[in-house]
């Protein structure tokens, strides 16, 4: 994103956060964002936690081969690892794949149909109609699909770890409980949320101000997922510094 | 009545409209017409506020649109009803929610109320019943009037049609071109359609206002179109060769 866009992304943020015209429907459409952004992601999210907590267990196992190192460190390494790390990050990348490319289309398909047209002509804040909601809901749910894809990184950490024999039951279970410092769970909501708003507003932005047809509708749309990929990675690290 | 005046639209160094002014009636149909490229469909979006004139003016009964902010421009807007090109209907939305959108959105009546004028509204475009379908489900012709349904669902006093019938089979299209200029003197309303159809011309033009590379060349009558010496109108009005063995019987 260059400045001018940059500048143009602020100017329809502005107008994103206006006052609704009519608050009843704009709920309505918050709450088929977040069916739409959060039970639709359910399914993907819990598998690629549970594999990836899975794989962590095998590979911090692998890893940590000596007799010097208490096996409890795998499920330690892995839940913290989970919670601070894969669940947000990993979650937010692969949501801006599924939902950042699916609000890039939609808002773009309307602008080339001049359906945001229509919906301007008749005096509505087209920003506020099409964004707010989405923004509410990517705010909400990715937050609480984080919090699922924590469990069950931990729970696939569990039962890959058991099911090779990588580590024991007893050891992996006093490793996740032994020195647990809740403030990671603060720090992995605060990426959640700051993924969630980006989730959803960078690919609005691009499907906003499509230019041409369905062609411009497809490269906003990969563009809307490259930009929101790299603004995640970005924010991650600044979150992390500033929290941690 | 909308009147524009000395309209100036230019898109970096291509000027598209350069001083266009005209005065457009309510009751009858008003037409703007002329070839692609000609600053039609420009001057009509400038006209409801899609596009920003560099100059001039549009008013809406006195009321200068140009200069208002969004929020001023909101109570006129809820006055205008527009046909698009391609119908401009919402995918997501059934035909009832399409044209129930403008009164769920702007108005406090109940759901019957709404109901009500959703049915009268599809009744008066001929497609009483077409409630439930979606507008992948509908013709073309189907769509405009869908659209021109949704368009009348707040009674407009102003109606916009930009190029109502591209795409249509010559029977649809007169068909459209007759419901818009029954509406028109039904409600009174001030209708501009954006056309190249001479079929369109010669059958609903009240008022029309040629465009010629951004400039106004002619405005008239359709009875007095056919008789006009300006050679660029000619050009554009009997280009076909139906048009041309058809010129001296008008």
């Amino acid at each position: 994103m260059n400045f001018t866009n940059f500048g143009k992304y602020i100017l329809l943020l502005k107008a994103v956060f206006k006052k609704p015209e009519k608050t009843k429907i704009y709920l309505k459409a918050i709450f088929q964002q977040m069916n739409f952004i959060g039970v639709g992601s359910l399914g993907l999210i819990s598998i690629i936690s549970t594999f990836i907590g899975a794989v962590m267990t095998l590979q911090i196992a692998f890893q940590m081969v000596s007799d010097f190192v208490p096996k409890t460190i795998i499920g330690s390494v892995n839940r913290d690892s989970s919670i601070l790390e894969l669940s947000p990050t990993i979650s937010a990348i692969v949501l801006a794949g599924k939902i950042g490319s699916a609000i890039s289309s939609e808002i773009g398909t309307m602008r080339v149909t001049e359906q945001i047209d229509a919906l301007e002509i008749m005096g509505i804040n087209t920003p506020g109609y099409l964004i707010l909601p989405k923004i509410i809901a990517g705010i909400t749910m990715v937050p609480m699909l984080v919090i699922v894809s924590m469990f069950l990184s931990i729970t696939g950490g569990y039962l890959g770890g058991t099911l090779s024999g990588a580590v024991s039951a007893a050891d992996y279970m006093l490793g996740i409980t032994t020195d647990f410092n809740p403030y990671t769970i603060t720090v992995s909501l605060v990426k959640a949320f700051v993924f969630g708003f980006i989730i959803t507003s960078v690919p609005a932005y691009e499907g906003f101000y499509v230019k041409g047809g369905a062609l411009e509708v497809a490269q906003a749309s990969t563009r809307a997922v490259v930009v929101s990929c790299i603004s995640i990675l970005a924010c991650d690290y600044i979150v992390t510094q500033l929290l941690l | 009545m909308i009147e524009i005046k000395d309209i100036h639209k230019s898109f970096g160094d291509n000027n598209v409209l350069q001083g266009i002014s005209g005065k457009f009636e309510s009751g009858i149909t008003n037409l703007i017409i002329g070839g692609s490229g000609s600053g039609k469909t420009t001057l009509l979006k400038c006209m409801i506020g899609l596009h920003h004139p560099e100059k001039g003016t549009v008013e809406y009964d006195g009321r200068e649109f140009t200069t208002m902010t969004f929020q001023e421009r909101i109570e006129i807007r809820k006055e205008i009803g527009m046909l698009f090109q391609g119908s401009a209907l919402f995918d997501s939305m059934s035909v009832e929610e399409n044209i129930m959108f403008p009164l769920n959105m702007f108005t406090e009546q109940s759901r019957s109320e709404k109901l009500d004028r959703v049915n009268f509204c599809l009744k008066r475009v001929n497609l009483e019943g077409k409630n439930k379908l979606n507008p992948a489900e509908l013709s073309g012709g189907m769509k405009k009037r869908v659209g021109i349904a949704r368009a009348i669902a707040m009674n407009p006093k102003y109606l916009f049609c930009d190029e109502p019938n591209s795409g249509l089979d010559p029977r649809t299209a007169i068909v459209i071109d007759e419901l818009i200029k029954e509406l028109t003197e039904e409600y009174n309303t001030t209708t501009i359609v954006v056309t190249h159809d001479m079929n369109s011309v010669m059958g609903i033009g009240d008022y029309i206002l040629f465009l010629h590379e951004g400039k106004k060349f002619w405005e008239g009558s359709k009875e007095e179109i056919a008789h006009t010496d300006v050679a660029e109108l000619n050009d554009f009005v009997f280009a076909s060769r139906f048009m041309k063995a058809a010129k001296g019987k008008f």
